[in-house]
């Protein structure tokens, strides 16, 4: 007895989901450094420590830009190690253009906002913007890279919302889940279902 | 010498072979360069990038050099897609891109499937 025979329409059916993931494999950014994640979200939840909540004072806010200088430094060098190591150097891959390009313009419009939430006496208000804007470049830059990052975009995004609303005082903690629990958590899962 | 000649003309004339077997086809007839997965694998690949490296494509399709050395052969003698060689320093680089056959040939399987979808769902 043969096995049944497969109808044709089912195997185009499964020719076009195979087209589709070799399209989305092709065009992933898959040197997201899940380990770099872990390591920034130490930083964060570190940073979150020393600076306390925010109150208005410009060493709360060289605390965090230190911080992230030290998230940036972490990043570009993970990145670089584990774009190496699967063999697609960052400066050859159309994929990781496409990522820097998606995931640059809401840094760049954070690194405008900031100067402005300062002027106006915002300073308490900066975990909202700075949440926000992270999470709409990590769910931006997230759609040409692996699957989690969208989502961890969305996560950022909403706790941005929220310390819009909260009290300014719940705005390091709001600082520490976010750029602390959320890297760390993520991170956790890219680096074990993503190679590091 | 000559050895090396004659494998060259074999291959040509291989090629050209292949070339015309393409042109040959019937608009209806399902186009067998494609079908096999590790070809459908590179073709669709590079309709979604410019050029990909040897390695971009090994990794990707998660084959092995000589299995992606053969069906990329194929392709390049149907001139469905590209292929350049470059050094990079000292180390060999070889990229691929599709061609406008390629696209063209791509585009249409895609819409040989895609009929064969509708024509059970209608």
């Amino acid at each position: 007895m043969g096995a049944t025979p497969e109808p044709i329409h089912a195997h185009a059916i499964d020719n076009i989901r195979f087209i589709r993931d070799a399209m989305a494999r092709a065009t992933a950014f898959t040197a997201v450094p899940g380990w770099g994640g872990v390591a920034m979200g130490v930083t964060a939840i570190a940073t979150a420590f020393i600076t306390g909540p925010p109150d208005d004072s410009l060493r709360w806010l060289f605390i965090w830009f230190g911080d992230a200088a030290i998230a940036i430094a972490i990043a570009l060098v993970t990145m670089t190690v584990k774009a190496r190591r699967i063999g697609t150097p960052l400066s050859s891959t159309a994929p990781a253009h496409r990522f820097a390009l998606t995931f640059a313009p809401p840094l760049v419009a954070a690194m405008v906002l900031t100067p402005v939430f300062v002027t106006l006496g915002l300073i308490t208000r900066l975990p909202g913007c700075w949440l926000l804007m992270y999470g709409t470049a990590a769910a931006t830059g997230g759609a040409t890279a692996v699957r989690v990052v969208p989502l961890m975009g969305i996560c950022f995004m909403a706790l941005g919302a929220v310390a819009f609303v909260a009290p300014a005082a719940w705005g390091h903690w709001l600082m520490a889940a976010g750029f602390g629990g959320l890297h760390i958590g993520f991170g956790l899962v890219i680096a074990r279902r993503y190679g590091g | 010498m000559a050895k090396a000649l004659r494998k060259y003309e074999v291959r040509s004339q291989k090629s050209e072979g292949e070339v015309q077997k393409v042109q040959k086809r019937s608009p209806l007839e399902l186009d067998r360069l494609i079908h096999e997965r590790l070809r459908l694998g590179i073709v669709s690949a590079l309709a979604v990038n410019e050029r990909l490296t040897f390695n971009d494509l090994k990794r990707l399709l998660q084959t092995t050099d000589g299995n992606l050395s053969v069906h990329a052969r194929k392709l390049e003698d149907a001139q469905y897609i590209g292929c350049d060689k470059t050094f990079e320093g000292r180390v060999p680089r070889t990229e691929y891109r599709l061609t406008a056959a390629g696209r063209r040939a791509f585009e249409k399987y895609l819409s040989h499937m895609e009929a064969l979808i509708k024509a059970v769902r209608d």
